[in-house]
């Protein structure tokens, strides 16, 4: 292991979250979805870094931020594998893990090009009507969008 | 189904449909009863239906409601950019109930989210016809006396033809078999087939249309359109191979009727019209009795 790479690893934070096991390339995409580029605490990650379990992954670590399961969540698209590990006093708290929502709103675009939520400011929702194989049903259009053609707003 | 929006036919359950319909053939036997004088309802068509425009405003005016609206967006603030959102709100402001007509899919729903009175989707894009479906549903009760354990045939562009879609789904309520008869690049989209199938229905399909004259109840014939083509010499192979002529009828169920969406181009021909069997101007006039029935139980005065 690199220096650097074990510091980040291993860097303690005394109160916050730290989002483990992010498929690499998807850390930014999250850091978008969770709103972490307006958080104005400490925010550490890091994207390509050896994992036991996945190869390579990303990891991001958040002081003083803690997320409720409907944010977790939201995170189910591009990171479905990822932990949240909750700190406190450096202590770990408890470890919450991504489970697939059954409405998905905000963050997907539907792929319909003819859907009103892509013609006026309507903000999207679906229904996730198969989690394995990620269908989403949009709740306008009525049109499946399929993990091929999701593209994040 | 007082102060309810109509966007989608999923919308209603099976008592809702049956409870339209009802309805619809106490209009049929009195259509002039002025049962919603103190109404106004906005006929909203951001794009033109001169049909289903007609319809739905025969029906406002035969329940002695006052009609407000456009017939086509070009000659509105919808022109000078003005949101759907916007335009949905002022409007819910001045009328009880709003008819709507637009062409982008999801739009009616949207619009039932921002209006703070009843949206009836009078077609969204491709989407959605939901009154096109129960005016359907009326024609197959009337002409057969009941909706239950029928022998449907739809015959033509089962591919995009969303009033195909939506009538599938809603019979699907109604123990029916379903005899699909398309050419290979306009067979019924797989959505479709799952609700058959989740339902605990069976659907068979075939390439020749004389195969199910003699076992339908019901042969509701669809346009097929030359754009639906991605190769011109397709539509070539098959334009005139889901054509229904008088005589390919001699071997049709007594009670058999056909049924049309319209407008036609050639699928039916013309000496058809004259058979018993021809039911869909109709078809077409039952529509004003049920979207009477529909604005009177949404404005809760049946
Ligand atoms: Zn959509």
């Amino acid at each position: 292991m690199k220096k650097e790479q074990r510091h980040l690893n291993v860097t303690a934070i005394e109160n916050g979250t730290v989002i483990d096991h992010i498929p690499a390339n998807n850390v930014f995409k999250v850091l978008h979805i969770l709103n972490l580029e307006n958080n104005k605490n400490q925010v550490l990650f890091g994207d390509n870094l050896d994992s036991k379990k996945y190869g390579k992954k990303g990891i991001i670590k958040v002081s003083n931020t803690y997320f409720d399961a409907n944010e977790i969540n939201k995170i189910a698209l591009v990171a479905p594998t990822a932990t949240f590990i909750e700190i406190k006093d450096f202590e770990v708290v408890t470890k919450k893990t991504v489970e697939v929502p059954d409405q998905i709103k905000s963050i997907v675009k539907c792929f319909n090009p003819n859907c009103i939520t892509n013609v006026e400011f309507v903000p999207s929702h679906f229904t996730v009507v198969d989690k394995e194989n990620m269908k989403l049903l949009c709740h306008y259009c009525e049109k499946i969008t399929g993990r091929n053609n999701i593209v994040f707003a | 189904m007082k102060d309810k929006s109509l966007v989608s036919i999923t919308d209603f359950n099976k008592e809702e449909y049956l409870r339209i319909l009802e309805i619809a053939a106490g209009f049929e036997e009195n259509p002039n009863q002025k049962l919603l004088n103190d109404h106004v309802v906005a006929s909203l068509f951001f794009e033109p239906s001169t049909r289903t425009r007609l319809s739905f405003e025969t029906a406002a005016n035969r329940l002695g409601a006052r009609v407000i609206g456009f017939s086509d967006s070009g000659s509105t603030s919808v022109k000078k950019g003005e949101s759907l959102k916007d335009t949905i709100i002022m409007v819910s402001g001045y009328a009880d109930i709003i008819v709507m007509r637009h062409p982008r899919d999801g739009a009616a729903r949207w619009a039932s989210e921002v209006s703070t009175v009843p949206v009836i989707n009078a077609g969204d894009g491709a989407n959605q016809h939901p009154t096109q479906c129960l005016l359907d549903m009326y024609s197959i009760m009337q002409t057969q006396g009941t909706l239950d354990n029928l022998n449907i045939a739809f015959i033509g562009d089962l591919k995009y033809g969303r009033t195909v879609h939506s009538l599938v789904q809603a019979m699907c309520s109604f123990n029916p078999t379903f005899h699909l008869v398309s050419p290979e690049e306009l067979k019924l989209p797989s959505s479709s087939k799952m609700h058959i199938k989740n339902s605990n229905l069976t659907y068979h399909q075939y390439t020749e249309l004389a195969d199910v004259i003699p076992i339908a109840d019901i042969i509701y014939m669809t346009r097929i359109q030359k754009e639906r083509f991605s190769d011109p010499l397709d539509y070539e192979k098959v334009k005139n191979s889901y054509v229904l002529d008088r005589a390919m009828l001699h071997n049709c169920k007594p009670n058999m009727k056909i049924l049309h969406p319209l407008p036609r181009v050639n699928e039916i021909s013309e000496d058809v019209d004259e058979t018993p069997q021809a039911f869909y101007f109709k078809q077409a006039e039952n529509g004003v009795y049920v979207r009477q029935a529909l604005l009177a139980a949404i404005a809760g005065v049946k």
